[in-house]
């Protein structure tokens, strides 16, 4: 063995020996990755279910009971009756219920006498985003109430279009199933980069850089030796995250592992890069963690495209996030994981993390020198 | 308040605001995450491109083509001629949606017959989709009015009358924007609160404390005043920036804020002086701080629904302060709600707050005997 | 790269000072040496241009106190750092431009050693090994010779950071050495460390000296250590204020140092020595006075005319003497601030002279024992400080003098006996007992964020002065303490004498009868040690009871009473002359302080070995 490769050998056997002792290290790659991937798949979903909904009808009869029963049997509302349009618009300022339909005293003969009978739907538009999911419900169940009504009394339907909405990829519409693999490229990013920063900053904070600076280890062979463990670790914690992603949640998985395997080394790269690159600017743990977390984890968050749209975001704010590493991942995990092995999707996006990881491990590589100042 | 104590808040302020390290750790990450949630984080959607098959090529068709493209929410990338390039155009997200329109679109029109209209979304992101159909649904519905009335068809039985409370364009900022006034405030005041014992212990300054006549809950209170003082401060420039740059209407009564954030603060000091009175540095302090804070986030309601929860997640979400304290900062700014209404969440966080600063004074006590 | 020529010959040449051409190449040469670091804003000068050389065979000492710039020197010398402007030539090779050449033929050890403490000591080798290019088979000799010198033998699976620090230290040297270097740095090996482990590390590196032509550069603060180098640089502030052998040093201060003895008190005479003119230095030692006097000003008998029957016995002088004599005189505006102020206030105090033996107790344990799980740090410790009295408290690393130090500040609770502080178990007492104590600890623990004044007003404030009487002892700090032109600076940005002298003020705020000081004056440099001492001293005869840990065992001489421990047990108690002279034996007649200290441990140490 050269004298070099031993050099690389031993400082990657001590990177080992520390990671198997630290708890922090395991806690970070294992523990916390399982932790969020258990918070998010159970605690995020913007799938609503039972929306609690006041139903307000002035003068109930047969025809009004034919359209509030549809909300019975409907999955996504859980209907209960209100006398007045008072009472129920006081359980909606009470958050007791998210939304009322009101059908007014005149409904029936309005409807009869084709006169234009008006439904009034007042949603709770606090959460804009359920309120807009509710307005969607609503206008399912009135759809398909003119429909059956149409159908009942044998005429031809008075629909002018006949809509029919295809899910791609996710035909049940589980946001878990988008969600999951979204946040494996967030959990990545707080691996690679955290990690990263964390474990140089420590060996700066106890003065250990600076006895290796002093052999005659080359700085190539300090950065390869950091690079080679944490990429394995970071890598493990990517194998643990997709098991549970398609045993524990059952996301299905209809792209191929190894383009996924490949794409996650690209991104490992340019996560561990950011990590080298913060931990050169800064030496003290508590200083590297809160830079990781602002700079990778945060932007990793909100501008990656996992759940906020990128484009419906401002134009700068959009282009902000093309800096984003996780952005091009987030992008192929929900392709590789939902939709399969899309070339026109992976191509650019794996080529945009190539570049990403070139650049910031060039950027370390370059501005890592054998001194202190 | 005794001297000694106000001596404690006065110094603690000082070291915040003199270190330049703390005084980022108050302003940076804060605008940051404002500036970012406030423009980046909405579920409304802008702009969303997406094609046209339009197999039919008439008047009405490219009617309908133009209330797509006049459409705020969508922009017509492509209006395509055959259907090879659908699947290639959703694969690779250059569209997020295909609306396809029959050969036989006009004629069905002219005769009565419902026109098929097939609306096919990428489902990668589901939320989106979600509500691609929902705006795509609405579209359709509006031609369809439209073209009833134009050519005498009878309108149909009932129509829908949609009105949205308290935010009646549902702006999604309106939404998430209150809701950072919840998390910078908790994300403040457990760091300032979670850290400062811990440093005082790795600088040694805690034991200089400790020999001093101060009691414990002297230093217990010293150390957390100056979170409540940060927490409220830091919380009303964010309210500020909420109302005057976000424009976001703050309806309802600034009393009954201010009480629910005070509960707030005082239940999350009480937090994070337990995390304080647990870690030895401000390592674990850090650590200590970001496992309690992310769960909380995520499970508070900030941008996900607790409703939409497993029922077992939803009983857990009891626990979380800011689950309460997001409800009244929503209630208050958009539903102009006061006091008197707003006693079911205020009660919890009260006693939350009690228990989390008995527990954090009993922790205290333990670590200093 | 094993020296491959050994020339053993190059010790004696270069010690007798021969001329260039035959002397062994220089291991060292330095050339108007300059390099600042920018902070908060301006730039400070760390080396303001050393020039100097350090020869093979030989172990230079880089002596001066914390901040004098030897780390930055170090540094410079591995590669580290580049230098502003000058030369730094290292075996030959100039470092600036090839740092790898030097680093392959080097042993550094940084401060805090270098070890990961997370291994074990024997992965610790491994790894170093490897970076070094220790060939395999040539390690197992190369382990056991190096376990066997530094007695680490019986620990190689044990996690580095459960060593104690004499342990690491000794790690960290074995980790430097396993590849034979030319050029061996040590920064600082023996801060922290008690002084058995000093002692092993200099009989480790005198074991090397003999065997090899290394050339060594040793920093430390411990002017003592100078004396066992063969050439010395002195470093202060940055400048080189003398480089040459030790005994060059101490020549230069030759009939000028005397041992001073007088009724009416040691403390009172040296409180009177150091106002005399002609006297440079005063300092207590044992029951005698130890002055060294200014060149060309002999003393006489008769200069007190308040001490008539003054002594003064010829002494040998000490490196540093000539240390203080280089710096001394009036260099602390605040020493004469200081002591103007104690003549005042003390004055009257100081005349009635180490009283303290006529007070009852103030500070008595009674048979504590402490027990941290299966570990017992004190063992049925019992002792008893009167009222006046300075007392030490000394031991190794882990003898348990820091545990016992925390209990009686009321910091940690004892697992079994009593203790007791002015009449008050600290941990049971009400707030209202720990008004009467100080805390000063070694790390000057201030809010280094706060500015001075911010530091007093806080302190002043937790002690519940108020109104007057707190402006008042603000003053006080201020004008006592010589803080005044720095009241609006950050503490954490002071110099360490000032962030010293601060602490101390800020401990005395409240006036308190009982003064706990741990490890006081650790880094600080000789004259503001000295300072120090001259204001405990005044306390101590105002009746103010003072209790001290510390490793500096020439501090130890200015205690009343010392107390040593070893593995959690009491072994010596008495007077500092009366340990000194429990030492005496024909071979040693007049031991130091140190020698006394660890033959007190050795004798300790023995029956249980057997």
């Amino acid at each position: 063995m050269s004298p070099a490769l031993r050099r690389l050998a031993g400082l990657m056997r001590k990177e080992f020996l520390q990671i198997v002792r630290d708890p922090s290290a395991l806690a970070i790659a294992f523990v916390l990755p399982a932790v969020l991937l258990l918070v998010f798949g159970y605690g995020v979903s913007l799938d609503a279910r039972e929306v609690p909904l006041a139903l307000v009808v002035q003068s109930p009869d047969a025809l009004t009971d034919s359209f509030t029963g549809r909300f019975a049997q409907s999955p996504y509302f859980r209907p209960s009756s209100f006398r007045s349009i008072q009472g129920a618009q006081r359980a909606l300022a009470a958050r007791q219920v998210q939304g009322i339909v009101w059908l007014q005293s005149d409904f029936t003969r309005r409807v009869e006498r084709g006169a234009g009978a008006r439904i009034g739907v007042i949603v709770d538009g606090v959460d804009a985003n359920t309120a807009r999911i509710i307005e969607g419900y609503v206008q399912q169940v009135w759809a398909g109430w003119l429909r059956m009504r149409a159908e009942e009394r044998g005429e031809a339907p008075r629909m002018v279009l006949d809509p029919e909405a295809r899910m791609r990829f996710n035909p049940q519409v589980r946001s878990r199933d988008y969600l999951v693999p979204g946040l494996i490229a967030v959990i990545m990013t707080l691996t690679g980069a955290l990690l990263t920063a964390l474990v140089i900053a420590r060996e700066w904070e106890r003065g250990t850089m600076e006895a290796l600076m002093v052999t005659r280890v080359t700085v190539r062979e300090i950065l390869l030796a950091k690079l080679i463990p944490y990429f394995l670790l970071g890598m493990g914690g990517m194998a643990a995250s997709v098991l549970m992603a398609v045993l524990l949640f059952g996301v299905p998985l209809r792209g191929s592992v190894l383009v996924l395997a490949g794409c996650a080394a690209l991104f490992m790269l340019a996560a561990l890069g950011m990590g080298l690159l913060i931990s050169s600017l800064t030496r003290n743990q508590f200083a590297a963690g809160q830079v990781a977390i602002v700079a990778t984890f945060l932007p990793a968050f909100i501008l990656s495209g996992f759940v906020f749209d990128i484009r419906s975001m401002p134009v700068p704010i959009q282009a902000l996030t093309h800096l984003i590493a996780a952005r091009y991942f987030v992008s192929i995990l929900q392709s590789v994981f939902l939709a399969g092995n899309i070339r026109s999707v992976i191509v650019p996006n794996a080529l945009a993390l190539a570049v990403m990881a070139a650049v910031f491990l060039g950027l370390a590589a370059a501005r890592a020198r054998k001194r202190l100042d | 308040m005794s001297r000694q104590i106000l001596a404690l808040l006065v110094k603690e302020l000082l070291a915040v605001l003199a270190d330049a390290r703390s005084r980022w750790l108050l302003i940076g990450p804060p605008l940051i995450q404002l500036v970012v949630f406030g423009y980046a984080a909405s579920f409304d959607l802008s702009h969303v491109p997406i094609a046209i098959y339009d197999q039919d090529g008439g008047e009405a068709s490219r009617d309908l083509i133009a209330r797509f493209a006049g459409s705020p929410t969508f922009a017509v990338e492509a209006v395509l001629r055959s259907s090879r390039r659908i699947d290639e155009l959703i694969d690779s997200r250059r569209v997020e949606a295909v609306v396809v329109l029959d050969q036989g679109f006009s004629r069905d029109l002219h005769t009565g017959k419902p026109a098929p209209v097939q609306v096919i979304v990428d489902g990668r992101n589901s939320n989106t989709g979600l509500l691609i159909e929902g705006y795509a649904g609405t579209i359709l519905t509006d031609f369809g009015l439209a073209w009833a009335a134009d050519h005498g068809g009878a309108p149909p039985a009932a129509v829908l009358d949609m009105r949205a409370l308290y935010n009646q364009t549902l702006d999604s900022h309106w939404f998430i924007i209150p809701g950072i006034v919840a998390l910078l405030t908790q994300v403040i005041t457990l760091l300032v609160v979670g850290l400062s014992v811990a440093r005082e212990r790795e600088l040694g300054t805690f034991d200089q404390l400790l020999v001093t006549p101060l009691r414990p809950i002297d230093i217990l209170l010293g150390k957390g005043l100056p979170g409540l003082v940060i927490g409220l401060v830091e919380a009303s420039v964010i309210i500020a920036v909420t109302v005057l740059w976000f424009h976001v209407p703050l309806r309802g009564s600034l009393a009954a804020l201010y009480f629910g954030l005070l509960l707030f603060v005082l239940a999350v000091t009480g937090i994070g002086l337990a995390i304080s009175a647990l870690s030895a540095t401000q390592q674990q302090a850090l650590l200590g701080a970001f496992l309690f804070m992310v769960p909380s986030i995520i499970l508070s309601g900030f941008a996900t629904p607790i409703a939409n929860m497993p029922p077992w997640v939803q009983d857990l979400t009891l626990l979380n302060p800011m689950r309460y304290f997001l409800v009244i900062v929503r209630a208050v700014f958009l539903q102009g709600a006061d006091l008197s209404s707003l006693g079911s969440q205020l009660w919890p966080m009260a006693a939350m707050g009690l228990t989390t600063l008995a527990m954090a004074g009993w922790l205290f006590r333990r670590r200093m005997t | 790269m094993e020296p491959t020529a050994r020339e053993t010959d190059g010790r004696s040449s270069a010690a007798a000072g021969g001329e260039p051409g035959d002397a062994p190449p220089a291991a060292i040469r330095l050339e108007d040496v300059r390099r600042g670091f920018r902070s908060a804003g301006r730039t400070v000068q760390a080396l303001a241009g050393i020039t100097a050389n350090a020869l093979r065979g030989q172990v230079t000492g880089l002596v001066g106190p914390d901040g004098a710039g030897k780390t930055t020197l170090m540094r410079l010398i591995a590669g580290l750092l580049r230098p502003d402007s000058g030369r730094i030539e290292a075996l030959g090779f100039d470092v600036a431009r090839d740092p790898l050449d030097v680093q392959a033929r080097l042993g550094y050890m940084p401060q805090r050693f270098g070890l990961y403490e997370d291994l074990t000591v024997r992965e610790n080798l491994d790894l170093y090994a490897d970076l070094q290019g220790v060939m395999p088979e040539r390690r197992a000799p190369r382990y056991a010779d190096l376990m066997h010198m530094t007695g680490l033998g019986p620990f190689t699976a044990r996690m580095a950071g459960r060593l104690s620090g004499g342990m690491k230290q000794k790690l960290g040297l074995a980790c430097t050495l396993l590849n034979p270097p030319q050029l061996l740095l040590l920064d600082e090996p023996t801060v922290g460390v008690d002084p058995v482990s000093r002692r092993e590390l200099w009989q480790i590196i005198e074991h090397l000296m003999r065997e090899t032509d290394t050339a060594v550069l040793f920093s430390t603060a411990y002017l003592d250590e100078a004396e066992r180098c063969d050439q010395v640089w002195l470093l202060h502030e940055g400048q080189l204020l003398g480089s040459g052998a030790p005994s060059d040093f101490s020549a230069e201060m030759a009939g000028r140092s005397f041992y001073a003895v007088a009724t009416g008190g040691r403390r009172a005479l040296q409180a009177r020595l150091a106002q005399t003119a002609g006297v440079i230095d005063a300092v207590i030692q044992g029951g005698h006075v130890r002055v060294v006097m200014a060149a060309g000003a002999p003393p006489e008998a008769k200069m007190l005319p308040d001490f008539p029957d003054l002594v003064l016995t010829p002494t040998a002088p000490r490196f540093e003497d000539s240390f203080v004599a280089r710096l001394g005189g009036g260099r602390h505006e605040a020493v004469a601030a200081g002591s103007r102020a104690h003549s005042e206030a003390g004055a009257p105090a100081l005349a009635s002279g180490d009283r303290a033996a006529a007070a009852g107790p103030v500070i008595t344990v009674r048979q504590v024992t402490r027990r941290f799980g299966d570990f017992t740090a004190v063992d049925n410790v019992s002792f008893e400080v009167r009222r006046g009295e300075i007392f030490g408290l000394l031991g190794a690393n882990g003898a348990g003098k820091t545990t016992t130090f925390r209990m009686l500040c009321g910091l940690l609770p004892p697992t079994q006996g009593a203790l007791e502080v002015a009449g008050f178990d600290l941990r049971t007492a009400a707030a209202i007992a720990r008004r009467r104590i100080g805390y000063m600890s070694q790390r000057f623990s201030l809010y280094g964020d706060l500015t001075v004044r911010q530091n007093l007003n806080f302190f002043s404030s937790v002690y519940r002065l108020t109104g007057a009487h707190q402006r008042a002892r603000l003053a006080w700090a201020g004008e006592e303490f010589a803080l005044g032109p720095m009241l609006e600076a950050k503490a954490g940005e002071l110099p360490l004498g000032f962030k010293q002298r601060l602490a101390l003020a800020c401990a005395l705020m409240h006036d308190p009868a009982i003064l706990f000081l741990d490890e006081p004056t650790s880094g600080v440099d000789p004259l503001a040690r000295r300072e120090f001492w001259r204001r405990i001293n005044a306390l101590a005869g105002r009746g103010v009871t003072v209790l001290v840990t510390t490793h500096f065992l020439e501090e130890a001489e200015y205690c009343d009473r010392l107390l040593i421990m070893a593995q959690g047990r009491v072994l010596n108690e008495g007077t500092p002359d009366a340990i000194k002279a429990a030492a005496r034996r024909p071979d040693r007649p007049d031991p130091t302080m140190e020698e006394a200290f660890i033959a007190a441990i050795e004798a300790a140490a023995v029956p249980e070995a057997a």
